[in-house]
């Protein structure tokens, strides 16, 4: 069973992937992305990893990929134009690629790994405990260091974005709450006498 | 179970960057802009409390949190280099934000946090803090290169290092799993205790991913070629921050994996090292030969340091990585040095970049251009000053581990960049005078002077950087 569902995810998984290269609608590219991350989700879940399922869910279809599609309908991007090159370096990119690909797969082919690497990365799994608190159990205690250090990472994030994106332009009228409720009958309101067929 | 309070002496300047990088943020964040001079002294303040915590610290060499970072004497030497060169950029970035209308506060706040990384980086001792402290340096690293963003070239500079920077994270992570893949485990000693019996071809495949990703962060040929536009579009004290502090910080990271995490496999990463440093000091003396701009010039220039400098890692032993740290010392002296005459090239109020603007330096400026001058001899490596010096040690461990043919290709290569340097001098002392710059504040006087005459110094007394020198390499083995 186990082995029919992940040749199902992983055929859909490669097909979608394909498509989102090779669309000619953005649109689409992202739509089968999003595809090929809930296929993904399917394969994690089979490995018995189902935080990372979790994960790839929400945060690369829920934000990510929506982000990605609002950029991409969003932004007046002519994709034809972005393409115009790509037969041009076609030839140059598919050679690179191959050669990475032999390289890859000759080191995949004479693969071993130290002898002691398997009781190096194995960690006892507590007895009912789920994946998802015993990744929680260690990431509070033992790794903690590490989860400061993502955050000042994100901080950082934020701190560019705000400061390479963010205009303060002066002309611009803004709502203020509390001068409006400040606003009194005397300094705001001036009584003329207008006298009779002149104007102001 | 160590008391948390003993884990944080040895992680004590890191808690006190970020606690007060914080801290920092919220007062600008309350203060506005009009609040970027206090912050700017805050933050100077705060980068000199983190070097006094590691000077007067007296303690044994220690790994803390579960072997995520090591505290030895070679980290605490590094981090004082990264912090006092992050602490020069701020003081002579000052002015020069005033003038072009960036006083942001977020400037000093995104170079502490940048330091932070550096820090993380330096005392990494397994491939995660490795990895993490590598992406806080260069992210912040990435928003400073494009921080005057309503200029076409630096929001180019920031771009460009962006997308390459990005490139080589990826490169260097997918390396890391390979390392990982091999070994079972992250930490570096994990990975020489499995690499020390047999190093087959997927590990060194690993290897040589990761010491791509690293010669990127230094930009080491042939992996450089961000570094020209990237260091003539960024704003002036940003160049003069990624030309020191940073470089500091991947050569360290780099020293640290060669040493510890493969000693069993010397054979493999000596090659790599050893085609770095030929391709960077040839690339580095003969590139820089046609160059007009004098950022560019200082480019290739630091190309062909972190040349220099990986010639005494490529020694690998002792003697080799107390080259690495003293030629960093004085390369970073220089550099900031460097840096600060060319913050003072300012003519009627806009800066100029052009070497040729020098021209006649002596005659319109004559105090100027003696401190330039000698930073130019310096850089060229002409005794006595500490240039000199620090190719000196290089050499000398490389000749020293039998590696002949790279320590000749290392002379000739500072004979012939001693060239470029050398026109520099004569552009200043013997051609007509170009217009006459504008004077310059005191922070970037004092900075030239200071750096100038401690290369002086360092010929008459080394002793204190030469021990301390001795004292970091030695922690490594």
């Amino acid at each position: 069973m186990a082995a029919v569902l992940f040749y199902i995810f992983a055929t859909i998984m490669i097909g979608s992937a394909c498509v989102v290269i090779f669309a000619r609608n953005p649109v689409h590219s992202v739509l089968f992305l999003i595809l090929a991350f809930c296929n993904g989700a399917g394969l994690f879940l089979l490995a018995g990893a189902e935080f990372l399922a979790m994960i790839l869910i929400v945060v690369y279809v829920g934000a990510v990929a929506v982000l990605f599609l609002f950029v991409v309908m969003m932004l007046d991007v002519d994709f034809a134009e972005l393409k115009q090159g790509f037969a041009k370096h076609l030839p140059l990119g598919l050679g690179v690629g191959v050669v990475v690909m032999v390289e890859l797969g000759l080191i995949a082919i004479g693969w071993q790994s130290a002898p002691n690497a398997p009781y190096a990365a194995a960690s006892p799994m507590l007895a009912n405990v789920s994946n998802t608190a015993a990744l929680g159990q260690i990431l509070y205690t033992k790794y903690a260091v590490f989860f400061e250090a993502s955050a000042m990472v994100l901080l950082t994030a934020m701190i560019g974005a705000i400061v390479l994106t963010l205009h303060h332009r002066p002309n611009v009228k803004r709502q203020k709450i509390s001068d409006q409720n400040a606003r009194t009958r005397e300094n705001v309101i001036e009584i003329k006498k207008v006298p009779f067929r002149t104007g102001v | 179970m160590p008391f948390l309070s003993e884990i944080f002496q040895h992680f004590l300047p890191e808690t006190i960057l970020a606690v007060g990088v914080m801290t920092l943020l919220l007062i600008g964040a309350w203060r506005g802009d009009k609040g970027f001079a206090l912050v700017d002294e805050l933050a100077v303040a705060l980068l000199g409390l983190a070097i006094v915590s590691i000077v007067l610290s007296v303690k044994p060499d220690r790994s803390v949190f579960e072997g995520a970072f090591m505290d030895d004497a070679f980290a605490r030497f590094m981090k004082v280099l990264s912090l006092g060169a992050a602490l020069v950029s701020i003081i002579l970035s000052h002015d020069y934000l005033r003038r072009a209308g960036l006083e942001k506060f977020e400037y000093p706040i995104l170079i502490i946090l940048s330091t932070l990384g550096m820090m993380l980086l330096i005392s990494a001792d397994n491939l995660i803090a490795f990895y993490l402290g590598l992406e806080l340096m260069s992210l912040a690293l990435y928003v400073m290169a494009a921080f005057a963003r309503e200029d076409g070239r630096s929001s180019e500079a920031g771009l460009k290092y962006f997308v390459l920077g990005a490139l080589s994270s990826g490169m260097m992570l997918y390396g890391a799993s390979l390392l990982y893949g091999f070994a079972g485990t992250v930490a570096f000693s994990g990975i020489a205790n499995a690499v020390s019996a047999s190093a087959p071809i997927g590990v060194v495949f690993g290897l040589v991913f990761v010491m791509a990703g690293l010669a990127f962060k230094m930009s080491a040929a042939p992996f450089h070629m961000w570094t020209p536009d990237v260091y003539e579009g960024a704003p002036t004290p940003v160049t003069a921050f990624f030309a020191s502090a940073a470089k500091a910080a991947a050569v360290a990271v780099t020293v640290r994996i060669v040493i510890t995490a493969f000693p069993g496999a010397d054979q493999q990463w000596r090659q790599i090292i050893v085609f770095l440093a030929i391709a960077s000091t040839l690339l580095g003396s003969f590139a820089a030969i046609g160059q007009t701009n004098i950022k560019r010039l200082m480019a290739y220039s630091s190309i062909g340091h972190m040349g220099f400098a990986l010639i005494g890692l490529a020694a690998g032993n002792e003697i080799g990585i107390r080259g690495v740290a003293i030629y960093l010392a004085i390369y970073l002296v220089m550099t900031l040095g460097a840096f600060a005459a060319i913050l003072a090239m300012r003519v009627e109020g806009k800066s100029v970049e052009n070497i040729s603007d020098l021209a006649g330096l002596s005659r319109t400026n004559g105090l100027m251009a003696f401190f330039l001058a000698m930073l130019m001899f310096s850089l060229a490596g002409i005794p006595p000053l500490a240039g000199f010096f620090a190719k000196y040690y290089v050499l000398l461990a490389a000749v020293d581990a039998g590696l002949y043919p790279l320590a000749v290709v290392g002379v000739l290569a500072s004979a012939v960049a001693a060239f470029y340097y050398l026109r520099v001098v004569k552009i200043m002392y013997f051609d007509e005078p170009a217009p006459h710059f504008d004077p310059s504040p005191l922070a970037v006087r004092a900075v030239l002077a200071l750096s100038t005459i401690s290369l002086l110094v360092f010929w008459i007394y080394p002793t204190p950087v030469m021990d301390a020198a001795s004292v970091a390499a030695k922690s490594l083995f």
